[in-house]
């Protein structure tokens, strides 16, 4: 935040898509439907036209339910997974059709924390490997002391002892493990961190020590972050803007304070509402009924049709598009661009 | 396992010691006398020249006249010769010193040969995946389905007619590695692939990818460390196995000529005097072949149990 806002947006994602086909292979494909052998392939529909802009500086969350495809939004980002339709654009360069040494720079400012602390680090290699390895990849010049230095650096500023550095990952805890993980994230001094889940597999008492340390680290050297979680305590802790997605698709963004002021989109009045309260002890929860449908035939309509209260006909056909509020949010929903919500 | 690949203070030995495998180790009565009857006989191997009182493959230290004495504990032995003498006068001792250094010597080399192939190709075909790793493991299918000698015996018989017997057994040694190393890549390539399968999949490898490092270095420097425990699981059975499969092929008179002979050879040599009496030529060295390939397997059904991930955690 205490960098300054250029015009142009960090990451632009242009109607990304990613579809994962479901039967591979020309056997799984021939089917027996109604007496008749045909041929289909289905497909899982993991992010359907999501647009979304990053600025610099901010911290974008990425919230909602498990299986919306946040985390795939984060892999495709970081180039992990190719989209199958849309655009990524990081700084005004396409990146998502490159090859590998053409996004070989964008390496250096684009990294990603992953969910799993006790997965995300080599076994076999000492912290010192781990994190020097990164160092001596980008920095072919670095000399030997070059590359300590540097090491012991970032070891410092998440608060590892660089004593430990001899040490193989399984003799640390997760949270410190999660904490050299964004160490090795930061050797290459990047821009940009893409946090898949970083705190939800550690325990309550280090999430915060974790999450205090990344914002250390965004205000120390100005990050911008893709925070995804499901968490909304987090979100509101940390995000400067928040992005709502249900069944692949952005359903809310909004700036965070406005979002848990005024939620408009009835998705995310049921999420906010579902957030457990000290001083509220009959809590008006929205029940949501039934669930999520399958990201295999998606619904034709709105995705949320099918458990929104407020759903009439034309939600059943027609698919909303995210529209500006006054209030700078944009939400996809018929019944907000209708006013049929009774506040 | 973790201790494999570079030693800090406290010393690597110290490590390894006390380390889960250390103890596991000490605690197998099995595994230590193995292990140490191994390295004798290894030990015995290596210093062949100089254990053994006689150079069998010196002609000069043969003497016909010498032929067929039984070993010392039996009457009419001649106390030069410990386990007594092959039909060409050759003292037993000295020659099974030296053939079982030929025979560890074509089992280490043919199971590097099988080791470097199968870790290769099974490597990039877990990793890179898709019609590369479909077209490497049907050949991995149509190989695995000849069986390994029969392949040897067709290669080895054609290369011996091509070459003739004289120089094919100035390079038997070669041809046996060669053969005994391509027939068994399979077995690697498949057990690599499976587990290069389990490991791409986890985040360390998408972290790696991440920070921009390339499929090699990828594959090389961290997927493969963590595939190591079934590689020298296989690695010791198939040392085992190179073993038998080189003594087979001696045994049939496709392997190490009579002038050098392996433990194979040496069965085969003395078969022929089996019924006349001479027991000892094929005997003994029968018993040195079966103790070795015997604690080589012993050895690994130990490594088995000790790196299987569902019998301890980390």
């Amino acid at each position: 935040m205490t960098e300054l806002k250029n015009t142009q947006p960090l990451l632009e994602l242009r109607s990304l898509e990613k579809h994962f086909d479901l039967d591979r292979g020309f056997l799984e494909t021939i089917k027996f439907r109604g007496g008749k052998i045909v041929r289909e392939s289905r497909q899982v529909h993991a992010v359907n036209d999501i647009t979304l802009n990053v600025d610099r500086g901010e911290a974008l969350c990425v919230v909602g339910e498990s299986g919306c495809g946040k985390s795939t939004v984060a892999r495709l980002i970081a180039g992990l997974l190719t989209p199958s339709s849309g655009e990524i654009h990081y700084d005004g360069v396409r990146i998502d059709n490159g090859s590998r040494s053409d996004i070989m720079s964008l390496r250096k400012k684009m990294q990603m924390i992953f969910q799993n602390p006790y997965a995300s680090l080599n076994p076999r290699m000492t912290i010192q490997q781990a994190l020097e390895e990164p160092v001596r990849y980008h920095n072919k010049s670095f000399s030997k002391g070059e590359v300590q230095d540097k090491v012991a650096d970032v070891m410092r500023s998440v608060g590892v002892d660089p004593s430990w550095a001899k040490r193989y990952p399984h003799e640390f805890s997760g949270g410190q493990r999660q904490r050299i993980a964004i160490a090795r994230a930061l050797t290459v001094d990047p821009e940009f961190i893409i946090a898949d889940e970083p705190i939800s597999a550690l325990d309550v008492s280090i999430q915060a020590q974790v999450l205090n340390l990344m914002l250390e680290a965004k205000n120390q050297r100005g990050l911008t972050y893709l925070f995804i979680t499901h968490d909304l305590s987090v979100v509101q802790h940390f995000g400067t803007r928040v992005a709502v997605l249900y069944l692949g698709s952005v359903c809310e963004l909004a700036e965070t304070a406005t979002l848990f002021e005024n939620p408009k989109h009835p998705y995310t009045r049921a999420l906010l509402s579902a957030v457990p309260q000290l001083k509220d002890d009959h809590p008006n929860h929205i029940r949501l009924k039934g669930e999520i449908p399958t990201p295999i035939n998606l619904p034709q309509g709105c995705p949320f049709e099918s458990r929104c209260a407020f759903a009439n006909d034309r939600c059943k056909v027609e698919q909303p598009k995210p529209l500006l509020q006054t209030d700078g949010s944009i939400v996809a929903c018929h019944a907000v661009e209708e006013d049929r919500l009774e506040s | 396992m973790s201790n494999l690949s570079e030693s800090h203070p406290p010393s690597f030995w110290t490590r390894i010691w006390e380390s889960n495998i250390g103890y596991s180790f000490r605690s197998n009565p099995v595994a230590v006398a193995s292990l140490m009857i191994f390295i004798v006989i290894v030990l015995m191997a290596v210093f062949a020249p100089l254990i053994a009182p006689f150079d069998p493959y010196d002609p000069a230290q043969i003497d016909i006249m010498n032929s067929e004495y039984p070993p010392v504990w039996i009457d009419g032995s001649d106390p030069k010769f410990l386990f007594g003498t092959d039909d060409q006068g050759r003292d037993l001792w000295s020659t099974i010193l030296y053939g079982t250094r030929l025979s560890l010597l074509i089992g280490l080399c043919a199971v590097a040969l099988q080791a470097f192939l199968g870790i290769t190709i099974g490597l990039l075909a877990g990793y890179i995946g898709g019609r590369l790793d479909s077209l490497l493991m049907r050949l991995a299918d149509i190989q695995l389905s000849f069986s390994t000698l029969m392949v040897a015996i067709i290669f080895l018989a054609v290369t011996q007619a091509m070459f003739g017997s004289e120089t094919f057994n100035q390079y038997a040694i070669y041809f046996l590695i060669v053969v005994i190393g391509v027939a068994e890549w399979p077995q690697y390539a498949r057990t690599v692939r499976a587990t290069v399968l389990a490991e791409k999949k986890k985040e360390y490898v998408d972290g790696a990818r991440v920070l921009g490092f390339g499929p090699m270095r990828i594959m090389v420097r961290h997927i493969l460390p963590n595939s190591l425990s079934p590689i020298f699981v296989i690695s010791t059975v198939q040392v085992a196995n190179a073993i038998i499969s080189e003594a087979s092929l001696s045994f049939l008179g496709l392997g190490m000529p009579p002038s050098q002979p392996s433990l194979g050879s040496l069965i085969s040599s003395g078969f022929d005097y089996i019924f006349s009496g001479s027991w000892w030529i094929t005997a003994i060295p029968g018993v040195v072949l079966v103790i070795l390939v015997l604690v080589i397997n012993l050895l690994g059904d130990w490594m088995r149990d000790v790196l299987n991930p569902r019998l301890h955690k980390g």
